[in-house]
């Protein structure tokens, strides 16, 4: 896919780039933006206005949307929260879940893995500095949960787990099912970071035993700023909020509902129900097909992480000994990264590379090919040509520079 | 065609806005991205940036984006780890943020009491921060933040600001106003909902609430709402406009105050002579509670409100009235009618002819109740 600005000050540097970065963010389904469009002109009332008509149809637009939700995962309409994004789910669900245990000495320790997303960890970090233990965990080359090693470190005092359905970098897929029937059976809350899984692969909070899920807009073809905490009610989750205020939200989330955002996530969920098994097919095969050209090309190249257990639109891919940084200055016509936007601009290795116990010379010459909805097959093919290339001329370079 | 005098709740989005929107939506890259993809986000995001500091007189690198007001609001008044002191009249987001507040009073026109707001500061235990509203979200009163920051300083107390209501009403200016941080939200005055920002002073530091990945310069973590932001980027661009439009509002909000006082004499404006914003009326009509009267008007076509939209559209009676010393079945009985950017005489037309023949209908049942006794 590529997208030209209209814009004319940003056509200095219209993109011409091939997008090949669905797990950093995707576009807004044009379905999606057609939905969305009239929320914010002709029908921009306050949700909770409810006693006038322009609030009442706000309000009755993000029942519907959560219903879409809901569907998506299989819970209850009410159960669904809405958020500005999955940053702000985790910190809830994670700090709200452990403040209201302590406050109600229900416990103080959690544990999580070292390969979640940042903002899971740095939740973490903040409940330390009020005492709150946690244990971080490992996980095996090939990025996947050692259930005995959390079997294990499940105390008396453990309040919650956290763990990605999905990770963001290496797409692979946990046993969610499994880990959530442990935690049901000791008792301990379990809170799944679905950002990267939600309208990609099939979930169900009920059959996984989820009691908290975090769900994104921007990853599923919604626009940013709006996400979802699932918050289970039987039995209940309980959560301290975050954000306090009009009470909005059942109290766990105070602040006007941002109407467009959230009609547009509810129809982003509805199409990817309809879709996903179909689309699942489709980008199995441009994946298999860009990994195939590559290793004809690049036949020392190492995959990241768990190659069956893992999303259909991820590839993580290590190029031995080769320079990154400057591999990805060579492609500017390919959006491609070398792990998670949030901490692109780092030059160390992805912490998550590093979690698999990679070695240094792969971890820092991996890059992160993220395929979805509007990836064609062209698409696929120019890619891998001009990433084979701009290795083989970096390793071209390396070998004139021995001799 | 519906009437919509409710801009306090929200606005209507500016034709402007939409098209900065629309090309934002047309991008696809996430800010934090180092390909042209994302180079292209981070550039709408730092331009809308530089638009909103340039409307509040603040730099760019004081503004942090948040979801919004209420967002904005907990993150000042959580990340400080001072006493808090706060007026009566503050908006829920601010009462609610922290568990320990102390409550500075407001006088009869809702103008929050200096004389008490010294006192409080002098028995604080440790130096504080204040927060004290630019302009009412129910009445519209302007509170003087200038003494506010003269008294604060001199106890070495911190102010915070909630400019809401006030931003593309009334100038605003984060230098003029001296204070150490701010709360705005865009949807008030015609950008998107979902988007609002805290202008933190430079140097001051703050601690997090919502934590992850380093955005916004570690304040606030977060993939950051491109299209949100773009659209409140150019709605700051239209403040100077809209403010040069408040005298045209101001004079159609004074109209139907004239207006309302002749056909029902005990109607009760509110605050009217206090500064007040231009698009604001709080109206009282004794005898008949806001819900009710809001309920007629929407029959009729025309949207005002019982006061703030927050409360998960519940009415109680209102804590600002009832701070500025109205009782209870009083502030029950009062509404709020805000104008906006497409307000038009007629709007206040169609608003006056109901809701006075709505109170007249209350003098006619009450005089048939009293035939009848």
């Amino acid at each position: 896919m590529t997208v030209t600005s209209t814009s004319d000050s940003m056509t200095a540097e219209a993109p011409t780039a091939v997008y090949l970065d669905y797990q950093a963010t995707t576009p807004v389904d044009p379905r999606v933006v057609d939905v969305m469009l009239p929320w914010f002109s002709e029908r921009f009332g306050n949700a909770h206005s409810s006693q006038h008509a322009f609030g009442a149809q706000a309000a009755l637009a993000v029942e519907v949307a959560r219903g879409q939700v809901a569907e998506l995962i299989g819970a209850q309409a009410r159960e669904i929260i809405f958020t500005s994004g999955a940053t702000e789910s985790n910190n809830l669900a994670i700090k709200g879940a452990a403040r209201f245990a302590r406050r109600h000495g229900k416990g103080d320790h959690i544990v999580t893995f070292e390969t979640e997303h940042k903002c899971v960890l740095e939740s973490c970090v903040a409940l330390a500095d009020e005492g709150v233990r946690t244990t971080v965990l490992k996980v095996g080359a090939d990025g996947l949960v050692d259930l005995e090693a959390l079997a294990e470190a499940i105390e008396d005092d453990t309040v919650l787990v956290s763990a990605m359905a999905v990770n963001n970098e290496i797409g692979v897929v946990q046993q969610i099912a499994e880990i959530g029937r442990l935690c049901r059976e000791r008792g301990v809350l379990f809170h799944t970071d679905a950002a990267q899984a939600a309208g990609k692969i099939p979930l169900d909070v009920e059959a996984m035993s989820i009691d908290l899920m975090s769900v994104s807009g921007h990853k599923l073809y919604a626009p940013k700023g709006v996400g979802v905490l699932y918050i289970r009610r039987r039995p209940r989750a309980r959560l301290l909020a975050e954000i306090a205020g009009g009470g909005q939200e059942r109290g766990a989330r105070s602040g006007t509902l941002a109407v467009p955002l959230i009609v547009a996530l509810g129809v982003a969920c509805e199409i990817a129900s309809q879709e996903m098994a179909q689309e699942h097919g489709r980008l199995i095969e441009l994946r298999r097909s860009m990994l195939d050209q590559l290793q004809k090309k690049v036949p020392d190249l190492v995959v990241n992480g768990d190659m069956e257990q893992r999303i259909a639109g991820n590839l993580n891919i290590g190029f031995p000994d080769i320079d990154v940084l400057a591999l990805m200055r060579a492609l500017d016509d390919v959006a491609i990264s070398t792990g998670s936007a949030c901490t692109s601009e780092s030059v160390e290795p992805s912490y998550v590379l590093q979690a698999l116990g990679l070695p240094r010379s792969v971890s820092a010459g991996s890059i992160r090919i993220g395929i979805g909805r509007f990836t064609t097959q062209s698409e696929i093919d120019y890619a891998a040509r001009r990433i084979a290339e701009a290795v083989a001329a970096q390793r071209g370079g390396q070998e004139a520079a021995a001799q | 065609m519906d009437v919509y005098l409710d801009y306090n709740a929200t606005a209507p989005l500016r034709p402007e806005v939409a098209a900065a929107m629309n090309a934002a939506f047309g991008l696809c890259g996430n800010a934090s991205s180092v390909h042209r993809y994302g180079r292209l986000a981070r550039r709408a995001v730092e331009n809308a940036r530089e638009a909103i500091a340039d409307a509040v007189d603040a730099s760019a690198a004081e503004i942090v984006f948040t979801s919004g007001g209420t967002e904005a609001n907990n993150l000042a008044l959580r990340g400080s780890g001072r006493p808090v002191l706060i007026s009566g009249i503050e908006h829920d987001s601010v009462r609610a943020a922290q568990d320990d507040v102390e409550v500075i009073g407001v006088d009869r026109d809702g103008v929050v009491d200096l004389t008490q707001l010294e006192t409080l500061l002098g028995a604080a235990a440790a130096p504080a921060l204040v927060s004290v509203m630019l302009a009412n979200n129910e009445t519209g009163v302007v509170q003087p933040i200038d003494q506010v920051v003269t008294l604060a300083r001199r106890f070495d107390a911190l102010v915070h600001c909630d400019a809401v209501q006030a931003l593309g009403k009334i100038p605003v200016s984060f230098a003029g106003l001296d204070v150490d941080m701010m709360s705005l939200s865009a949807h008030k005055l015609g950008g998107p909902q979902g988007v609002g920002a805290l202008l933190i002073r430079d140097g001051l530091n703050l601690a997090p609430v919502q934590r992850g990945g380093g955005q916004e310069r570690s304040r606030r973590a977060g993939t950051e709402n491109i299209a949100g932001i773009a659209g409140f980027g150019a709605a700051a661009a239209l403040t100077t406009q809209s403010v040069e439009a408040a005298p045209g509002l101001a004079a159609l909000r004074d109209d139907i105050e004239a207006r309302v006082k002749a056909a029902v004499p005990d109607a009760v404006i509110y605050s009217a002579d206090a500064s007040r914003l231009p698009n604001t009326s709080c109206i009282g009509l004794p005898g008949v509670t806001n819900e009710v009267q809001v309920m007629a008007l929407d029959l009729a076509g025309v949207a005002i409100s019982a006061g703030s939209a927050c409360s998960s559209g519940k009415v109680t009676p209102s804590h600002v009235l009832q701070a500025m010393g109205a009782a209870d079945d009083a502030a029950a009985s009062a509404i709020r009618v805000s104008l906006g950017w497409q307000s038009s005489a007629a709007d206040c037309d169609r608003f006056v002819e109901t809701w006075t023949a709505l109170a007249n209908r209350r003098v006619a049942s009450d005089l048939a109740e009293q035939s009848v006794a």
